[in-house]
């Protein structure tokens, strides 16, 4: 093939924003990977009580909000393309507030965990485990949550710019994988390590 | 089907050994020469001369990849040196032109896939072959019994069978070959750190791991003392965590066996009473054993048989009168950072205790 | 949205004569320095606090080797020595090969695709403050807060710190406090950057740089980068977990409450085995580089040697357990890393003989770049084959943790990656500085720090096979172990002379060298396309690219390169 047909063609590269998320995301899983293996490593292995079967409930309602805002941050973005901002400030928001409930469910688990269970991070194995392995995701929720914060104030007072879609995109790829990670986190913790 | 093809992996190489390498290894062994070893106790720990199995046995892969790592170095090299001579500069016009310019081959790419491939290939099933077989080695039911608990920085050593317990000198049998064999098998344990178990001569490295049991066994075929170390760093003294094995004809064994389960005669002499009561009065007994007394400590070495040993303090001193005068004077002199405490001992506190120790046997 | 816009993109520096000086002041230099974000600045501070750590990490193993010097020597106590070889250890790792590879990428991997920057050049100055600063908190250890139990509480857990020596029951003070927090500041900058020079290759290639073309230097950054992102957040999970375990009295590495040692090994070492191949990628870099400019050809097998780079990466994501053939695994399971171990040498091999191949039938030209580059293959086949022995687990048994393996990864970290920083330095000295570097000052560099290199770490496999572990502050006298001992500690005195020539030569050849012009060596990729030292916008034109020798088009109209790719 001539060299100067292909030159000639459109020299078209992704954009940097996004690849950078990708990668990022890399990293993160990479992080995740062996908090989860730490977590099934230790699994039914704990010397003392309490065990995952005895004071771990299924989080109906959390896993439902985050599921569900992967749904509307994608519906905010559709709106951002049409160019309908208030759609966009709406889902943007919808989204915004269902991870701050899942942050306060996560919250009130804790709670429960720690005062009525008496579980804290240094009781067993499963304590430090399951602690490190729900708060390292829930630190990311919060880290989503500011994000998304970030970019609803600026839609607020009017300041989003159409050079920001490639952020309100990137944003939003981090939030899909922090849904992500929540899918491994829920199966491997309440749904396998209640069964061993 | 596999373990035939070991197996005959494993003759093959055998006899590539025995022919080739011989030669190679007694070039090697040169530089291990140069130590003469005072009477049986096998000071220099080289690896290329096992005086028992495992040991011996790993040679036999240890040997092959040296063989082929050289031949693979010799080759690589000697291509790289002719490479360098043909095609160096031969004077300055050289560089007004350019060489033809040759992007690559992918026949010749092949063949050099190719090639290490069934190197690679012949390496893993020797080694696959002498792990299963030195790892997952039977257990004979007249073995002896070990069970060995790495502490920073000693060696506790127990014979379960012959409810001996001692410190820092492993004393096993020698295992003729042909009549009857009697390996020591050893059961790892760590109190506190991760320790190593190596003793060059006798067996590979097996780790020490709290919370975990590792095994590994030796079956020497000569008399003496070998010398080993902690081999997995473990804090401030991994290096004065040594460890010795002496290995017996059966019979010295079982003279030795017996002088450990005979009761400790009581000290005679003023001196030595003087010792034991200041042995019992001080804290002493607060981390030594003495065995039929109130001494119960679990925290240092057994002391119910010292004066049997050949070292202190896991082989940083000969057991002399005199170091373990200084030894217990400041055990800091000889060992800085271990974990027994200088006791601000008397001078004559210190007489009677090495008395007292002294009759420890 | 168009009308939205309210804010200016508007990154531009505070304006520097406001602030400081005329030109050239010595304020001005620090507020250059400080404030930079331009990728070349920024890979030259890489690699010259990497030379500073360098320096002090060699200061330090040359006090070890006083102290090894003798039998029963005092010259060093316990802790002393304890805390030298973790410190140097970390350093020469953390501080010394990962920033040095990163400042040749940050320098060098815009200039070879013909960028005018890094994707994200702020986020490059945050990468390289984090690591500086986190260096400079491990060194604080020396100075910095006694803790309760210890004075001066540099750590002394080894450089892979494994538990429970890190536990709060065996270490005490703050000592693993600051190997745990520094390193962890260390990762974040560490995989910032990489996620920069990813990003940077594959979306900031100027016109015609396919991925097929990327000069090989660009290929081998490009797959550290990816082996950093996926590696140290590994080492960064330990690191959280350990600093749990030591402030809020987690349990991951408890052994007391059910913990286990070993598994901290296998997290380790999942970022550790992955680590030593990004130490050595730079050298694979550079060597691809180096070789066909002194031998006038292109490399040979060029797509071979990008596969086998990408297969080495990946090879080296499963080999990580023959660090651990002691620690009493299943026969299973050891030989299983055996196969995956030895498997790495397939890929590297083919890249030794690519070299070989790429020499051979050239016109080599002995300048500095390639007697070190030279040098590199020399001791890197047998660094190379030493790993391979002690990938059989059964030799392995013996020589684990023995002096056999520090002298294996001498081979590979000074012989196969300083030997080719060396040779990378000498190569593009003229371009960041517009002067040659001093022929006979670089011979005499080579000489003194071959003979001294070898001579350190040749007896050191000797000592192995006499059953000399390592980490051991001191030994008795009759096992053996003197005469190599002496012979090692005498090798380093040959280095540090070795070292000096070349921190003169560095300086003298500022001051001194001969001008280089754009492009002294006759050189065939990008960078050289530019003036020495390059602007700050790099090239006045954005090039266009054809082929993977852009350069050599250029020179040779009649015979391009884009004719047989
Ligand atoms: C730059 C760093 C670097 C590199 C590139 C390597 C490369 C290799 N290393 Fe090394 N290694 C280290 C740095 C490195 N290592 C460090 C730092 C440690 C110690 C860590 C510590 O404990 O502190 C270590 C320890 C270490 C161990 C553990 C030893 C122990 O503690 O018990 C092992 C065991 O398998 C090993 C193996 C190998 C192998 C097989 C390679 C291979 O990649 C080598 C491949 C190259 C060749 C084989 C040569 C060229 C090939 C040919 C000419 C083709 C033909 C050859 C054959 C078919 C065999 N290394
Ligand atoms: C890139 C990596 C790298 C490099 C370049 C080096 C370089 C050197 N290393 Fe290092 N080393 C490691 C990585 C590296 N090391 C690692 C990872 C470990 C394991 C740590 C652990 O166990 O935890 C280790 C461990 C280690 C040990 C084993 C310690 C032990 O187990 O007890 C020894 C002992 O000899 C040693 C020696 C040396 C020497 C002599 C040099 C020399 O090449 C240094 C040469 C440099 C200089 C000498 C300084 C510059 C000179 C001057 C400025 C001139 C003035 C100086 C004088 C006059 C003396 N190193
Ligand atoms: C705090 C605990 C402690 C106390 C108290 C203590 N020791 Fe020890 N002792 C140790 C430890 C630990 C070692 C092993 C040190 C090492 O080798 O690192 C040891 C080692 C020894 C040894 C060498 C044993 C051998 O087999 O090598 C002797 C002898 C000894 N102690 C005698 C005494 C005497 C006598 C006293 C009392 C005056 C005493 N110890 C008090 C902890 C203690
Ligand atoms: Cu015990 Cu090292
Ligand atoms: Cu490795």
């Amino acid at each position: 093939m001539s060299a100067n047909t292909e030159i000639d063609n459109v020299w078209k590269l992704p954009s940097h924003r996004k690849v950078g998320m990708v990668t990022l995301i890399l990293a993160e899983s990479a992080l995740f990977t062996i908090f989860v293996v730490a977590y099934l490593f230790y699994m039914g292995k704990s010397l003392n009580p309490p065990f995952p079967r005895e004071v771990l409930e299924f989080p109906l309602l959390g896993s439902i909000a985050l599921f569900s805002s992967s749904a509307t941050i994608f519906l905010a973005e559709k709106a951002l393309h049409k160019g309908n901002r208030a759609g966009f400030l709406f889902w943007w928001g919808f989204t915004l507030v269902l991870g701050v409930y899942f942050l306060y469910f996560t919250g009130t688990e804790w709670v429960k965990l720690i005062y009525v269970d008496g579980l804290t991070i240094a009781t067993n194995t499963f304590g430090t485990t399951f602690y490190s392995l729900v708060g390292l995701h829930a630190f990311h929720v919060v880290v989503g949550v500011m994000l998304l914060l970030g970019i609803f104030i600026a839609g607020i007072r009017n300041r989003l710019k159409a050079s920001h879609t490639e952020h309100v995109e990137a944003i939003s790829y981090y939030w899909h994988f922090v849904d992500c990670i929540w899918i491994v986190v829920l199966s491997v913790v309440y749904i396998i390590s209640v069964r061993v | 089907m596999f373990p035939v093809v070991f197996y005959w992996l494993g003759k093959i190489s055998g006899a590539l050994n025995r022919c080739i390498v011989s030669a190679f290894l007694a070039g090697l062994g040169m530089c291990s020469a140069q130590a003469a070893e005072s009477g049986d106790v096998h000071l220099v720990a080289d690896i290329f001369r096992p005086l028992s199995r495992p040991a011996e046995m790993l040679l036999e892969p240890t040997q092959l990849v040296l063989l082929v790592t050289l031949g693979i170095f010799l080759v690589v090299v000697g291509v790289l040196v002719f490479v360098l001579i043909q095609f160096r500069p031969r004077g300055p016009e050289d560089h007004l032109t350019e060489p033809p310019q040759i992007y690559g081959s992918n026949n010749i790419e092949m063949a050099w896939t190719v090639i290490p491939c069934l190197v690679v290939f012949v390496l893993v099933l020797v080694s696959a072959r002498s792990i299963v077989e030195i790892q997952d080695a039977p257990v004979p039911e007249n073995a002896i019994h070990i069970r060995l608990v790495g502490h920073q920085w000693w060696w506790e050593i127990h014979y379960p069978e012959l409810g001996i317990t001692t410190a820092n000198e492993i004393h096993i049998p020698v295992s003729t070959r042909n009549g009857v064999q009697t390996p020591t098998h050893i059961q790892l344990e760590s109190a506190d750190v991760i320790h190593s178990f190596w003793v060059p001569q006798m067996a590979g490295k097996t780790d020490l791991v709290p919370n975990r049991i590792n095994k590994t066994w030796m079956e020497p075929f000569q008399v003496g003392t070998f010398l080993g170390n902690c081999a997995e760093y473990c804090g401030t003294q991994h290096a004065n965590m040594l460890l010795r094995v002496i290995v017996h004809e059966p019979k010295e064994f079982q003279k030795w066996v017996e002088s450990q389960k005979r009761p400790t005669a009581e000290p005679e002499g003023a001196l030595a009473i003087q010792g034991k009561k200041d042995f019992f009065d001080l804290s002493c007994i607060n981390c030594h054993t003495v065995d039929g007394t109130l001494a119960k400590g679990v925290f240092g070495p057994d002391l119910t048989k010292f004066a049997t040993r050949q070292t202190l303090g896991a082989g940083v001193a000969p057991r002399t009168p005199a170091d373990i005068r200084a030894w217990l004077a400041n055990p800091d002199s000889l060992k800085p950072g271990c974990y027994m405490p200088d006791m601000k001992l008397t001078p004559q506190q210190l007489d009677g205790l090495v008395a007292y120790l002294e009759t420890l046997k | 949205m168009e009308n939205d816009i309210l804010i200016e993109d508007d990154y531009r520096l505070p304006d520097p004569v406001r602030l400081g000086d005329e030109p050239g002041s010595f304020t001005r230099i620090i507020q250059k320095i400080v404030f930079t974000v331009d990728h070349k600045i920024l890979g030259l501070m890489y690699i010259g606090s990497a030379l500073f750590f360098f320096v002090i990490a060699g200061l330090l193993a040359s006090l070890m080797r006083i102290q090894l010097m003798y039998p029963n020597n005092t010259f060093l106590g316990p802790n002393a020595f304890n805390t030298s070889f973790t410190m140097h250890g970390t350093t020469m790792v953390f501080l010394v090969g990962m920033p040095m590879a990163f400042g040749f990428a940050n320098y060098l991997v815009p200039l070879m695709i013909g960028a005018r920057d890094m994707a994200f050049p702020r986020l490059n100055a945050f990468g390289f403050w984090v690591f500086f600063f986190g260096g400079c908190l491990l060194f604080f250890s020396y100075l910095g807060a006694p803790g309760l139990y210890a004075a001066g509480s540099a750590p002394d857990v080894g450089w892979f710190a494994y538990s429970p020596l890190t536990a709060r029951a065996f270490s005490r003070g703050h000592s693993t406090d600051y190997w745990t927090l520094s390193l962890l500041l260390g990762g974040v900058g560490s995989v910032a950057t990489a996620l920069n020079v990813l990003v940077t290759v594959i979306c900031c290639r100027c016109k015609g740089m396919t991925l097929g073309r990327l000069p090989i230097f660009v290929w081998s950054m490009l797959v550290l980068s990816f082996l950093v992102i996926l590696a140290l957040p590994c080492l960064s999970a330990c690191q959280i977990m350990i600093t749990l375990d030591r402030y809020l009295g987690a349990k991951f590495f408890d052994t007391q409450a059910g913990g286990s040692a070993v598994l901290w090994q296998h997290f380790f070492w999942i970022f550790g085995h992955p680590e030593v191949y990004i130490l050595i990628m730079p050298a694979f870099a550079i060597t691809s580089e180096v070789i066909p400019v002194f031998s006038r050809k292109p490399i040979f097998g060029y797509p071979i040697m990008v596969a086998a780079l990408v297969s080495i990466s990946f090879i080296s994501l499963g080999v990580w357990a023959h660090h651990m053939f002691c620690v009493g695994m299943t026969s299973l399971e050891n030989a299983f890393f055996v196969t995956s171990t030895l498997l790495v040498s397939i890929p590297t091999g083919i890249k030794i003989f690519n070299w070989i191949a790429t020499m051979y039938g050239g016109r080599l030209r002995f300048e500095l770049p390639l007697i070190f580059a030279v040098g590199f293959l020399f001791q890197f086949l047998i660094a190379g084959l030493t790993g391979v022995m002690l990938a059989v687990a059964p030799f392995d048994w013996q020589l684990s943790d023995s002096y056999f393996v520090v002298a294996h990864f001498h081979y590979v970290l000074i012989g196969g990656l300083l030997f080719t920083i060396f040779s990378g330095i000498y190569y593009w000295y003229p371009k960041a500085f517009g002067r040659m570097p001093n022929f006979k000052l670089g011979l005499w560099h080579f000489v003194f720090f071959t003979i001294g290199f070898h001579m350190t770490f040749l007896p050191q496999h000797f000592l192995g096979f006499l059953g000399m572990p390592r980490r051991i502050y001191t030994y008795q006298a009759d096992r053996g172990w003197d005469e190599w001992n002496f012979v090692s500690t005498i090798g380093v005195l040959f280095q540090a002379v070795g070292i000096l020539f070349f921190v003169y030569n560095l300086i003298y050849s500022y001051i001194r060298g001969e001008s280089a012009g754009e492009d002294p060596w006759d050189a065939w990729t990008l960078e050289w396309a530019t003036t020495s030292p390059p602007p700050d916008y790099n090239f006045a034109e954005m090039p266009v690219v054809k082929s993977r020798r852009p350069l050599w088009d250029a020179k040779h109209p009649d015979d391009p390169d884009w004719k047989y790719e």
